[in-house]
């Protein structure tokens, strides 16, 4: 278990890197502190895995320094920085039994055989392989083979993290949430720190403390569920957590006023934006209120999702959406406001004015 | 679910049935035929049974050769296939080098089999050949002709030269085929060199092995061309293989009888030991 500092890092797959463009990692100077568990979220290729493998030393990037606990770890190789990793698609030895795949790690490190078999014992049971522990491991389905690779991540007790890539992809969704929780246990029990790298809201929320969300190499946040959800600091992470994600609406800001068309809001701060910006304006759906009094709105579509209703509407010219409940009803003549404690205002997609 | 039966496809089949009864069916009865009956000439046969058979059965000669025959491949196959793993795995993953490499170990195997003997026939001519007039320039008593063990060197040497890249690509095809992320997980587990030898690429390289194993083994027993080529099955009978001395026993000394029923038992060894090799490898899939 270990502090993880990462100074100035970045990294380009390429040889000779010109532009900004050419990393795959543009900058990354941030701290973990000991015993976390995070989450990295982001949509494919936008330097997720990149990162992790940073951490764990399968990639040196290219600029930059990886310090554990103070140490400086850059030029270790992987064998040395006592991580664990489990990759995103299952990784078995499939000559061996199921038990001497999970022992493998620890009997690679000359720990003692006693202590082996403790740690195996335990690890097998919680991924529920107790049952199969002297089967060889080829006949598996394709989970059985995953929790076998999430069991030998788990294995070592004195590592200084865990790292997690997309681990649950194969898992069917059910036992999906039930490793998860198991993994959320653990990381209590144990205080691991823990990196979990995922593009599924859900899985990144439910099971960070932090999330880090990711976009195009770049952190564009870091923040707790709650946080990402009510001040999105950067556009994409309000498109990106939510569902369906945050209204971004182009807007005209004079002082501490907004004009959306022909419709203008009072903010509560005069947000602090330079000559020639692209401001828009972030509202959840969640928070835009459907009623009979503000801007009138024509409504497109409403889709039931069960417990609530989205409504698609058209304000001022552009869509946004709108989360009811399920017994909320819609007037004849629908008109919006907007909770004013909600409002996120963006200036070149990211995000300005005082904190709420 | 009904099925409708077309009969029609078995004339598709139809032109490689025939080519295969021409190429193989037909010459292997004739030689069947042979090996049961006598003939004086005139196309006048006398029935046999099974008295070629006990002939070449009872002869040392027969039990000689196939001795040698047996030695030879045991000594080249335990030279070729660890050989071929090591230089697989120090081969080149990406870059220039690959199809570099890849070429250079296609090259013998592009050589036709008599022109690999006349090669290595110069290459070792004390006379005239840059190893043997080298090995006597250096004081070595090397002579293929007349000395049984360096005719026995010189034609396993010849065949390591000749046959160890076929196991060479073989053993790359499989290595290139595992995903990264085993020799990542490998890492991250604190694997020794040796353990992901045994336990990552030893594994996956397991069915291109088979084929290798096999394909050296039933070529290597059926070597005929370079010793013929090289040493004539001399010195002595040093290195008379089954197939020089069927060629002798047939052609030689016109045998048909028992040039057939050698034949047969020949054909019959490679497919037992064959079958055998192939049950005792793959065996270790069906208990897992």
């Amino acid at each position: 278990m270990a502090r993880i500092d990462l100074e100035h890092i970045r990294h380009a797959y390429g040889e000779k890197p010109a532009s900004a463009a050419d990393y795959a990692l543009k900058e990354v100077h941030h701290e973990w502190s000991d015993g976390g568990a995070y989450a990295l979220l982001g949509p494919s290729g936008c330097g997720k895995t990149t990162l992790l493998n940073i951490i764990s030393g399968l990639l040196q990037p290219s600029e930059g320094r990886i310090l554990f606990d103070g140490k400086d770890v850059t030029d270790l190789p992987t064998q040395e920085r006592n991580i664990a990793q489990v990759f995103q698609f299952p990784v078995i030895y499939d000559t061996m039994t199921v038990y001497d795949n999970l022992a493998f790690p620890l009997r690679n490190r000359k720990v003692p055989e006693a202590d082996v078999d403790r740690r195996v014992r335990e690890i097998i049971e919680m991924i529920g392989l107790g049952d199969w522990a002297r089967r060889k491991a080829r006949g598996l389905t394709a989970d059985q083979k995953q929790k076998i690779s999430l069991g030998r991540g788990l294995v070592r007790s004195d590592v200084n993290a865990i790292l997690f890539d997309e681990p649950l992809t194969v898992i069917d969704p059910h036992m999906k949430w039930q490793l998860r929780s198991q993994l959320k246990k653990l990381h209590r029990q144990f205080g691991f720190t823990m990196v979990y790298v995922t593009h599924d809201q859900t899985e990144a929320l439910t099971f960070a403390d932090k999330v880090v969300v990711m976009y195009d190499g770049e952190i564009v946040q870091i923040g707790t569920p709650a946080e990402l959800f009510e001040r999105p600091s950067h556009t994409f992470v309000g498109y990106f957590i939510g569902s369906p994600g945050m209204n971004v609406l182009p807007v005209a800001i004079d002082g501490s006023r907004a004009r959306i068309g022909e419709t203008e809001i009072v903010l509560d701060h005069a947000p602090a934006i330079a000559a020639g910006a692209k401001t828009e304006l972030g509202i959840r759906p969640e928070f835009v209120r459907l009623g009979r009094d503000g801007t009138p709105v024509r409504i497109a579509k409403i889709e039931d999702i069960g417990r609530q209703k989205i409504v698609r509407a058209e304000f001022s010219g552009q869509s946004i959406a709108i989360v009811i409940p399920e017994d909320g009803e819609i007037p004849a003549e629908p008109r919006v406001t907007f909770d004013p404690a909600a409002v996120n205002i963006y200036a070149n997609s990211w995000r300005v004015g005082g904190e709420g | 679910m009904n099925k409708t039966w077309n009969n029609k496809a078995w004339f598709m089949v139809l032109p490689m049935l025939v080519l295969v009864a021409f190429s193989a069916v037909i010459p292997l009865m004739t030689v069947v035929n042979y090996s049961v009956q006598d003939t004086f000439g005139n196309n006048a046969f006398f029935w046999a049974g099974t008295d070629w058979f006990r002939q070449v059965l009872e002869s040392d000669r027969f039990w000689a050769a196939l001795g040698r025959n047996l030695l030879f491949s045991a000594i080249i196959l335990t030279i070729e296939i660890p050989l071929g793993i090591l230089i697989a795995l120090n081969m080149p993953k990406k870059g220039i080098g690959v199809p570099v490499c890849l070429v250079l170990m296609a090259l013998p195997l592009l050589i036709p089999w008599n022109v690999v003997g006349t090669i290595w026939q110069v290459f070792g001519r004390v006379d005239i050949g840059l190893l043997g007039y080298g090995l006597a320039a250096l004081g070595i008593n090397y002579n293929y002709v007349n000395n049984v063990f360096d005719a026995w060197a010189t034609l396993i040497v010849m065949d390591v030269w000749h046959w160890t890249s076929l196991v060479v690509l073989l053993c790359y095809a499989g290595l290139v085929s595992i995903p990264e992320a085993y020799y990542q997980a490998a890492k991250i587990d604190g694997a020794s060199r040796w353990a992901v030898f045994r336990y990552i690429q030893l594994p996956k390289m397991k069915r291109v092995l088979l084929i290798a194993f096999l394909l050296r083994f039933m070529d290597s027993f059926m070597i005929y061309t370079e010793p013929f080529v090289i040493t004539g099955g001399g010195p002595g009978n040093s290195t008379t293989f089954l197939s020089i001395d069927l060629v002798k026993l047939a052609i030689g000394q016109f045998d048909l009888g028992p040039a057939a029923a050698m034949s047969l038992i020949y054909f019959l060894i490679i497919l037992l030991l064959s079958w055998i090799f192939y049950t005792v490898m793959t065996s270790g899939d069906e208990t897992a």
